[in-house]
């Protein structure tokens, strides 16, 4: 089932806007404006009411299946309930309409909930501050990595320019480091899972920055070497980074600082709650040991004489990120989530998120390959391998978990794991949804056994089939087409 | 799998034709097989001088984007710009596809690439 | 303390035995005792749901907003009208409590909804393709900028001083790590100095970058800047206000190559900063190069129209440290919004809210101007923001003007040391002549 475009429905005339009328004396355009600057023909925007646009937006929200909808075990993504309180209270007039811009004295609240936000991520990470002013999680890899290279110039080390990523990162690692001038040198996940201290050794020089790691790693398991590793990279002069892609593990556990590391990103769009919203907005803050306080980006928000303030004096900063001072309205909810949880109720969260994703991984392993035989942590990979030799691939069978009324686990990641299917079902599930769920999953099993070819052809039950990749690629279409220009 | 006889390959899939003074490159049907439908190649510009393993292109399917390297050392004389709109002809037809033609700088190089055997050995042991 | 969870505790009690485990503690074991954190963290004591709103509605009381206060402050950030129908869209959970779209067969509708936001912001720039939104208005310079050094393979980046001083600082910070120069020229009369611009551009310059209306909210002349990049076969990239471009020539047309902005304006509110957008458009032929996700229009097995993500080999995920960005979220929610609020203001609707700024901006300048404590600073056109100088401290007087309810312009001096004691005010629809009047009434009285 396709839904019109926009574009296509309405008609000349009809409008969903209601201005007031213009109380301020009208001069004619022309006089304000010279005429080479204006617009010779509208834009061709949409001509609906308001009933038709709520219409179209309703059906297309239908076409989409989100956490409020059902299981959604994407791995590394931390798909869980997002409080509604959440949003009700970062939307109250007194945050939604504050200007940015204004003096300090007019925004005591907002200021106040970024300093607390800061000091409660600080504690929960072990780092002395934090910025919240990246954007995303890639953002704060970025801000965190420009923190690096900057420590390393004020210590006269400029020629540090390589990194150390394992070959199970997020391609955002990869891809960051290359936006602050480091090279990337890969290093190999050993059979266990873990980073092998021997071949780390080897690779740390003068030249090396840092390690970039995400523990639990993207394996869904735990760097068992993490002492020793800190230690190599410590020793050898090169900074620890923490991607905290995967802090849902460990929340009252233990902390990135205490395990050694110098940076860490957050995503709060991930661990603490705050809904993805169809692919952002995130918030991806930055912490950092005490030492690299200096390099946080500006403005630093600080508690000075019973005022807050945002300080912009800060000569070895790295400087502005973005504009203003981050995604404040997903602060905002990660804020409302960690003072409604506390420390018993972040701890209990990971608790759980571990034992969700053994309980599901103990129940499918007799049915699907499991590369690494551990006790994992809130996420597991299985591959697929198995049902790749009856023809059957993991995408297919993630696109007939579709026709049984849930979302597939992210696939096809981490890279070193063939036909990988990565399931984190997060701590907000209960028992009787992993239940089910497992008893899906070997029942597809059992149809790649039985009937591969119905596991080809899913899924069969969503709004569209299967849609043809290649054809978008080498026929692009990126955009609707008014008629008028057709006939050009 | 095509793995022909008379040409030579490398590590990285790469097939090599000597054809009077030049040399061509394109990729192997082994390449092409693993990579899925091709959509899109970017290749080097005639006058380019290239060193061995240096990168000379980039051939991409939807969900994977591979480089092309260079088997050889040379300078590239011609480019197969008809596969730029047709990259599924590689897909069709990797062996007749030869994506650049180069003058090697030391056509010695060419003794330390694989034969059909060797190169057979490899795709079979990467499986 | 409420959970979340749905688990009962004696429920999972059962699930750790029967997978053979004695304590929850065992499923750590991979986790060395001596990094194990053996206390509690020192958080604030739990809040149940009805306190947590009581603490946050104090927190929000302490805030100045423009629910209460009538807004001339601009410099990137506008108090413009957000229609209702707006938040009841993007308040749907199919919508905001999904991912990233990856499974197009469960996401056509954010997938839809980003091809009709793509073709909007190309209708508005007049430019060829657009991406499906990045960060904000800052990042967008920057990250057009990491292009148009790709494209060119030039290292040098000229931009304009009248560009947010914002977008500058951000663009500094990506530039010190990414090998980019960036050289300033300066303006004249409040607009980009042409001659001085063209006095900064060598053979290693990539671009020339410019913000149209600029940050003193003057419209600049692009075209001419346009023939000049054209000349040097350098690329230009322009930053505009999508409000403005319901009046104003669409930078496509007058010659740019990339066309990025700050989409907050577009059915968005303020929030203290974010989460907002960035648009981010260019020519066709620079497709390959652009940062972040786009989708595409392709069919099903049975031929039926559907959205993909796709040129996907360009990003992070695929290419990884080759990838054009890190960039992997875009600003989806935030995109639905603009393409809600385009959809309801409409072809004919955008040109209105347009007007009605141009119109009240230029009401309220010649009511300051006819004052003797404002006089005009610079002689250039503007749409809805524009400079006057103060004869009275800026400081004092937006501190005052708080205190009758009314938040003043910006104090330029910070930014521009020339420009001590001016003033940039902005003013949109939502400002009706009273305010206006006692705006300018309350500004010459408090001086």
């Amino acid at each position: 089932m396709s839904q019109r475009l926009i574009f296509e429905v309405g008609k000349p005339g009809r409008k969903g806007h209601s201005l007031p009328r213009c109380d301020v004396p009208v001069r004619g355009i022309e006089e304000i404006v010279p005429e080479e600057y204006l617009r010779s023909s509208d834009p061709e925007l949409p001509q609906v009411s308001e009933v038709d646009a709520i219409r179209h937006f309703t059906a297309l929200s239908r076409l989409n299946y989100g956490v409020d909808n059902g299981f959604y075990p994407l791995g590394s993504c931390t798909m869980k309930y997002n409080p509604k309180i959440n949003e009700d209270v970062s939307r109250l007039a007194g945050f939604s309409g504050v200007h940015p811009a204004l003096l300090d004295c007019a925004v005591q609240g907002c200021l106040e909930l970024l300093y607390r936000t800061d000091l409660l991520l600080a504690e929960i990470t072990g780092m002395a501050r934090v910025s919240l002013q990246p954007a995303a999680g890639a953002h704060g890899e970025l801000s965190g990595l420009m923190i690096m290279r900057a420590n390393h110039e004020q210590n006269k080390e400029e020629q540090r320019k390589k990194i150390i990523i394992p070959d199970t990162a997020h391609g955002t690692n990869p891809a960051s480091a290359a936006m602050v001038g480091y090279e990337v040198i890969e290093v190999k996940t050993d059979s266990r899972g873990n980073i092998d201290p021997a071949e780390l050794r080897q690779l740390m020089s003068e030249e090396v920055a840092g390690l970039m790691l995400t523990n639990p790693s993207t394996l869904g398991l735990f760097e068992e070497n993490i002492i020793e590793v800190a230690e190599i990279v410590h020793d050898s002069g090169g900074l620890l980074y923490y991607d905290g892609a995967n802090l849902n593990a460990i929340m009252g556990i233990t902390r990135p600082g205490d395990m050694g590391f110098d940076i860490v990103h957050l995503n709060l769009h991930k661990t603490f709650s705050t809904p993805h919203g169809g692919g952002g907005p995130g918030s991806g803050p930055v912490g950092v040991k005490k030492e690299l306080v200096p390099f946080l980006p500006t403005p630093v928000i600080q508690y000075r004489n019973g005022q807050y303030m945002r300080d912009y004096e800060q000569p070895l900063s790295i400087g502005q990120v973005k504009s203003f001072y981050g995604n404040f309205a997903v602060v905002a909810k990660a804020y409302a989530y960690i003072m409604s949880m506390g420390a018993k109720g972040l701890r209990n969260v990971s608790k759980t998120a571990v034992l969700n994703a053994n309980y599901l991984m103990n129940k499918l392993k007799e049915h699907f390959y499991l590369p690494y035989e551990r006790t994992c942590m809130h996420e597991f990979v299985l591959s697929g391998q198995t049902q790749k030799e009856k023809g059957v691939s993991t995408l297919d069978m993630a696109k007939r978990m579709m026709d049984y009324g849930f979302h597939p686990p992210t696939v096809y990641f981490p890279l070193i794991v063939k036909e990988a299917m990565m399931f984190e079902p997060t701590e907000t599930e209960n028992r009787e949804v992993l239940d089910e769920v497992a008893e899906i999953l070997i029942r597809i099993a059992r149809e790649v056994e039985e009937s591969p070819e119905l596991v080809k052809g899913a899924p069969y039950r969503t709004p569209i089939g299967r849609l043809d990749e290649v054809k978008a690629v080498r026929e692009p279409i990126l955009k609707w087409t008014p008629p008028r220009k057709n006939n050009e | 799998m095509r793995t022909p006889e008379g040409l030579k390959y490398t590590k990285e899939h790469e097939w090599v034709r000597m054809e009077e003074d030049l040399v061509y490159i394109g990729i192997t049907d082994y390449a092409q097989d693993s990579l899925g439908d091709i959509v899109f190649i970017e290749l080097p510009a005639e006058g380019d001088v290239l060193a061995s393993g240096q990168t000379m292109g980039v051939v991409e399917s939807v969900k994977a984007a591979s480089d092309i390297y260079m088997p050889l050392s040379g300078k590239v004389k011609k480019v197969n710009n008809a596969l730029l709109d047709n990259p599924e002809s590689v897909n069709e037809n990797p062996y007749d596809s030869w994506m650049i033609a180069i003058e090697p700088t030391d056509a010695s190089e060419l003794e330390a690439l694989l034969n059909q055997d060797e190169y057979k050995k490899l795709c079979a042991k990467e499986d | 303390m409420f959970g979340y969870m749905s688990g009962t505790d004696s429920e999972k009690k059962t699930m750790l035995t029967e997978m053979g485990y004695q304590s929850m503690d065992q499923l750590f074991h991979d986790i060395p005792a001596k990094v194990r954190l053996i206390r509690d963290l020192e958080l604030p004591t739990s809040l149940s749901e009805m306190e947590l709103a009581g603490h946050m509605k104090a927190l929000a009381k302490r805030n100045v907003t423009t629910e209460e206060y009538s807004c001339f402050l601009g410099a990137g950030a506008y108090d413009h009208y957000i229609p209702s129908a707006v938040d009841h869209i993007i308040s749907r959970s199919e919508f905001y409590t999904a991912y990233t779209p990856y499974q197009p067969e469960v996401s056509q509708g954010t997938l839809q909804a980003i091809f009709e936001y793509q073709t909007m912001v190309c209708e508005l720039t007049g430019m060829d393709v657009a991406n499906a939104s990045v960060y904000d208005g800052a990042t967008a310079i920057a990250e057009a900028a990491n292009m148009a050094g790709r494209i060119t393979r030039n290292k040098e980046i000229v931009i304009s001083r009248t560009v947010n001083p914002q977008y500058r600082k951000t663009m500094h910070t990506y530039a010190r790590f990414n090998g980019q120069r960036i050289v300033e020229a300066d303006y004249q009369k409040g607009a980009t100095d042409v001659a001085e611009l063209e006095s900064k551009i060598n053979s290693e310059t990539a671009v020339i970058i410019i913000q149209n209306p600029n940050f003193f909210g003057a419209i600049e002349n692009v075209k001419e800047i346009a023939a000049l990049a054209a000349k040097h076969n350098i690329l230009l990239i322009t930053s505009v206000d999508p409000i403005s471009l319901g009046v104003l020539k669409p930078p496509g047309e007058l010659g740019a190559d990339i066309v990025v902005g700050e989409g907050q304006s577009m059915g968005n509110p303020l929030n203290f900063g974010g989460p907002y957008l960035g648009f981010f458009a260019a020519k066709e032929k620079y497709l390959r190069q652009m940062p972040g996700r786009i989708v595409g229009q392709t069919v099903d097995g049975k031929g039926n129209t559907g959205f993909v993500l796709t040129m996907q080999t360009r990003e992070q995920h695929i290419r990884r440290e080759k990838a054009t960005s890190n960039i992997c979220s875009n600003q989806a929610l935030n995109a639905l919004a603009a393409t809600v609020y385009l959809t309801l203001m409409g072809k004919q609707g955008l040109r209105e809210v347009a007007s009605l700024c141009l119109q009240k901006a230029h009401y309220a300048y010649s009511k300051l101007t006819e004052t003797t404590i404002f006089t005009p600073c610079f002689p250039q056109p503007f749409f809805k923001e524009f400079i006057v100088k103060s004869r009275y401290p800026l400081n004092e007087l937006n501190h005052k003007l708080l205190k009758h309810g009314i938040i003043g312009g910006y104090d330029l001096g910070s930014d521009y040391p020339e420009l001590e004691n001016c003033w940039l005010l902005a003013v949109t629809e939502k400002r009706g002549r009273e305010e206006i009047d006692l705006m300018v009434k309350k500004a010459v009285e408090t001086a």
